[in-house]
């Protein structure tokens, strides 16, 4: 008999039906009646002070029914940690950034919202910015805010083993500048909210969030309400990645505050042009970094001291930085890690959380200088990896980095072995290297990431289980399914645990007033600590289930089973009944009873050390080993991906299509960032605000994808799994860099690889 | 105001719009229709792509007085009833969704495609949909669910 009847099935989403007629409501497209529409007035300018706003014209248009500027919160500010809580819903005396909010209007429709924020005139001093972190930091510089020492938003510095002895007894030691791009997550739906504060005091608001907790709790803290009084309805999310959908914006503040003055629905939906000027995006990181190794390419030691973009406010910054940090020790043994780092204020955009947060940079950095190393040395990319890679643990056993990050399952080196066994990376020499203008590479990675993040507050997941007396279920979890196909791997848990089906398992998104709280979507959190809750509010119900079975057959609980929707005696298998029956049966004994089962996650209680960097971020890490095959065209600098191979350790794969879809769509973003996503700023103004200047990957750019499944069954994960799909994106670029370099022999330092920093390096090198 | 008539889905509906009122905002606003969606309102992501006489077409880009007396096909025509369009089935077994924010569009554009091209090759797939972004997927599925759609489509 197979292990398990649901789990590891090829099933389809749960909401695929929804989303394939257009039945799918996302937040833009809810309306109530008498609705009014929010817009909002942006700064010009990327650091000025405000002298004054005039609303009076805007106020005595036809059609407006309310504007709101700063002073109508009354102070209020917010962020990430009580310690950081910097930036307001709407600038106060000050813009930080460009196209920052500064004030919000409620009218009878979209145009006439647009107009009255044309007729508010703001009066401003325009302020000298400061648009380049390491710039920022000189004292000499003007201060984003005026708190800020040197700009310095965040800053750490943590120091594991004696790297200075280590570099000084290495054979060889490098030090390089890298850079990341200004990239941003480029979902397809523009962030939307519709909102309502009813004359009761109570406050209602349909919102794209990934992480609508944050949002309830946002929105209790500012209007002063105890949080039983605010309910977020979690319409359908139309992509997240991190960042701006985890946080709230200027457009959801104002339209709770319009709504409370007004006594009427606000809508407000953001243009992709505000989307992309504004989004709290990955920061672009300057990590330099200096690696040491022995003769034979082992590891010595690591120094990174890393300056990050942080933008005009600090948002979740200390996160970004602890998590560049506390990862280099994986996935290669390291014996020694020192690491410098500054989050800085400038007037850009704020520098916040996306896919892969925090460790695709550091781990970018250090992956393409072992590479450096070990071309230095003689020694083969895929040797320099598997001499370094940590062993996969014996079971029972632990492994722990220098910094104390404990590890019970490890598949890198499974995956190196299984990617370069392949034949785009074994048959690499056996195809051409050059045809006409095109020379081909080939280039490997080897990475990790964590998945159940730990956070600082609360931290647990939960579900309820309720058995319905037709024999289908209930799910209902404080979880959000952004896309990434949550909702079906968690309806997958329930239901082989119950031994049902997929389609008997129904999930509720989720509504603040009747789901139970939960942290978020983030860190490649859900699978494992809301699947965890999931599991076990799941055995709680059969509990209960297997009790009344036992009661009407007489015989003990430990003796009945559920599996394939058959409930049966274990020895003796002939006497059963239909899974209905037995919901039936248990929720009409006595006089009446009710099944649910409860469940809450137990993973991660330890506090982060975001001081120290002691200790785990994650609850565990997938590793990924990757291959990557490019062209690039020696006349214009075109570079063309043609094919990925990923091995990943996701120590267990719960639903194969939606697992294999995220890896593939964060390898594809991971590219996207690679060779040719980044905002184009000229103090602090974004010059590609649009999709077609802010180039994504298009179906016609993408390589073929071959994906290889390493299974470690991690035993902190719910039926051993552990995260997927920020690894492929953290795995991404450096594969990719590294096929560059194998194709022209150049190693790029800064992404994007764009064909102008082709061709510049090409005529350099000659 | 402009009067006009618009065929949607096999109904008929008589309005009165602005001159500058777009498509999109016709379907979405004054019909209810809001499976169609809006992304970037400028003809660059493809979100809100229908069927206008046959052709696929950004219906952001398309003014509402453009259409008058055409037929348009959006997304909540094209299932028969209960029982899906085998495109669209083909995206539910297939996994060519995830946030399904572009699968709207995406779906139309292949529909598109392969009324016109019935078995296109991997490459005329990868250029039908080439105006819709999708920034979940990475393509590979919803390229692997139109190939899918190709085979259940001629089975019919
Ligand atoms: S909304 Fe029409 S193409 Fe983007
Ligand atoms: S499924 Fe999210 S954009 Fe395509």
């Amino acid at each position: 008999m197979a292990e398990f009847s649901v789990i590891g099935e090829r099933l389809p989403r749960v909401d695929a039906r929804e989303k394939v007629t257009g039945e799918a409501k996302y937040a833009a497209d809810y309306s109530l009646p008498n609705m009014l529409w929010c817009k909002l007035l942006r700064s010009p300018y990327p650091h000025a002070r405000i002298l004054s706003i005039d609303t009076s014209k805007a106020e005595r248009l036809p059609g407006v029914k309310a504007v709101v500027t700063a002073k109508d919160f009354g102070g209020w500010t917010w962020g990430w940690m009580p310690a950081t809580r910097d930036e307001p819903p709407l600038a106060v005396d000050k813009v930080h950034y460009m196209a920052e909010a500064v004030a919000g209007v409620a009218a009878i429709d979209e145009d006439t919202a647009e107009e009255a924020c044309q007729l508010i005139r703001v009066d401003y001093e325009e302020l000298p910015g400061v648009f380049e972190p390491e710039e920022a930091m000189k004292e000499s510089t003007p201060r984003v805010h005026d708190y800020a020492k040197n700009n310095i938003s965040v800053e750490y510095h943590w120091n594991f083993g004696d790297v200075e002895k280590a570099f000084a007894e290495s054979y060889i030691v490098r030090e390089d500048r890298f850079r990341t791009s200004r990239a941003t997550h480029g979902y397809l739906e523009p962030p939307a909210i519709l909102a309502y504060y009813d004359p009761t005091g109570y406050i209602t608001v349909w919102a794209s969030k990934q992480s609508p907790y944050f949002h309830y709790r946002h929105l209790a803290a500012c209007f002063k309400l105890p949080l039983s009084k605010i309910r977020v309805i979690q319409p359908f999310i139309g992509g997240g990645f991190g960042g701006t959908k985890n946080d709230s914006l200027a457009g959801d503040f104002c339209a709770v505050l319009l709504s409370k003055i007004t006594g009427k629905p606000v809508k407000y939906v953001e243009s992709m042009e505000e989307e992309l000027v504004t989004s709290r995006r990955r920061h672009s990181m300057i990590v330099y970094s200096k690696m040491g190794a022995k003769k034979d390419g082992t590891l010595t030691a690591i120094h990174h001291q890393v300056v990050a973009d942080g933008g005009g406010y600090t948002a979740v910054g200390p996160l970004s930085l602890y998590l560049a940090g506390f990862a280099t020790t994986l996935p290669y043994r390291l014996p020694n890690f020192k690491y410098d780092a500054y989050r800085v204020f400038t007037n850009n955009p704020i520098g916040a959380a996306m896919r892969g947060h925090g460790i695709t940079h550091t781990r970018f950095a250090a992956e393409i200088q072992m590479g450096m190393i070990a071309e230095e040395l003689g020694i083969d990319p895929v040797e320099v990896r598997m001499r370094n890679a940590i062993d996969n643990p014996k079971p029972g056993t632990i492994y722990e980095t220098i910094n104390k990050v404990t590890l019970k399952t490890c598949g890198l080196k499974e995956a190196i072995q299984k990617v370069t066994e392949d034949p785009i990376w074994r048959d690499r020499n056996k195809t051409p290297r050059k045809e006409g203008d095109i020379s081909w590479g080939v280039g490997l990675s080897g990475t990790s990431y964590l998945g159940g993040a730990r956070q600082m507050g609360h931290q647990a997941c939960a579900a309820i289980v309720r058995v319905c007396e037709d024999g289908t279920v209930n799910l209902i979890t404080g979880a959000t399914d952004c896309g990434q196909g949550s909702d079906t791997v968690l309806c997958m848990i329930a239901a082989e645990e119950l031994g049902i089906k997929l389609e008997d398992v129904n999930i509720k998104r989720v509504d603040t007033a009747y789901t139970p709280v939960d942290p978020g979507s983030y860190g490649s959190r859900v699978t494992i600590l809301a699947g965890q809750a999931t599991q076990k509010a799941a055995r709680e119900a059969k509990r209960q289930l297997l009790e009344a079975a036992a009661k009407t057959w007489q015989v003990k609980s430990e003796d009945v089973e559920i599996r394939e929707k058959k409930v049966f005696i274990t020895s003796d298998p002939e006497r059963s009944m239909p899974f209905d029956k037995l919901a039936r049966i248990a929720c009409y004994s006595g006089t009446g009873a009710v099944i649910l089962g409860t469940g809450y996650s137990g993973y991660g209680l330890e506090p982060l050390d975001l001081t120290n960097g002691i200790g785990n971020g994650g609850t565990s890490y997938s590793f990924t080993a990757q291959s990557a095959r490019v062209g690039v065209d020696m006349e214009t600098g075109k570079i063309t991906v043609t094919d990925f191979t990923i091995a990943s350790d996701c120590g267990r794969l719960l639903s194969p299509i939606q697992a294999e879809g995220q890896i593939e769509g964060a390898s594809v973003q991971g590219m996207g960032q690679t060779i040719y996503e980044d905002f184009i700023m000229d103090r602090g103004k974004t010059l590609n605000p649009t999709l077609l200047d802010y180039k994504m990957p298009h179906s016609t750019d993408i390589p073929n994808i071959k994906l290889i499944d390493i299974v470690t069954n991690d035993p902190d994960g719910p039926f051993g799994a552990k995260e997927t799909s920020e690894g492929s994106i953290v795995s991404t670029p450096p594969a990719v860099v590294s096929a560059i370099h194998d194709a022209t022999g150049i190693w790029f330092k800064e992404l994007p690889i764009t064909p102008e920093k082709v061709i510049k390096a090409l005529k350099e090198k000659l | 105001m402009k009067q006009i008539r618009l065929m949607v889905n096999g109904e008929s509906h008589e309005l009165s719009v602005p001159p500058w009122r777009t498509l999109l905002e016709v379907i979405r606003e004054v019909l209810g229709l809001t499976g169609t969606k809006e992304g970037c309102s400028l003809g660059e992501c493809g979100a809100c792509t229908v069927i206008m006489d046959g052709k696929a077409v950004n219906s952001c880009l398309v003014l509402a007085a453009e259409a008058d007396g055409k037929q348009i096909v959006t997304i909540e025509g094209l299932a028969d009833g209960n029982k899906l369009h085998p495109i669209q089935q083909a995206f539910v077994e297939h996994g060519g969704l995830q946030c399904g924010f572009c699968t709207p569009g995406m779906i139309m554009s292949a529909k598109a495609l392969l009324d016109e091209t019935p078995t296109p090759t991997e490459e005329e797939i990868r250029r039908g949909i080439a105006g819709n972004l999708c920034r979940c997927t990475g393509y590979t599925k919803i390229i692997e669910s139109i190939k899918a759609a190709v085979g259940n489509t001629e089975e019919k």
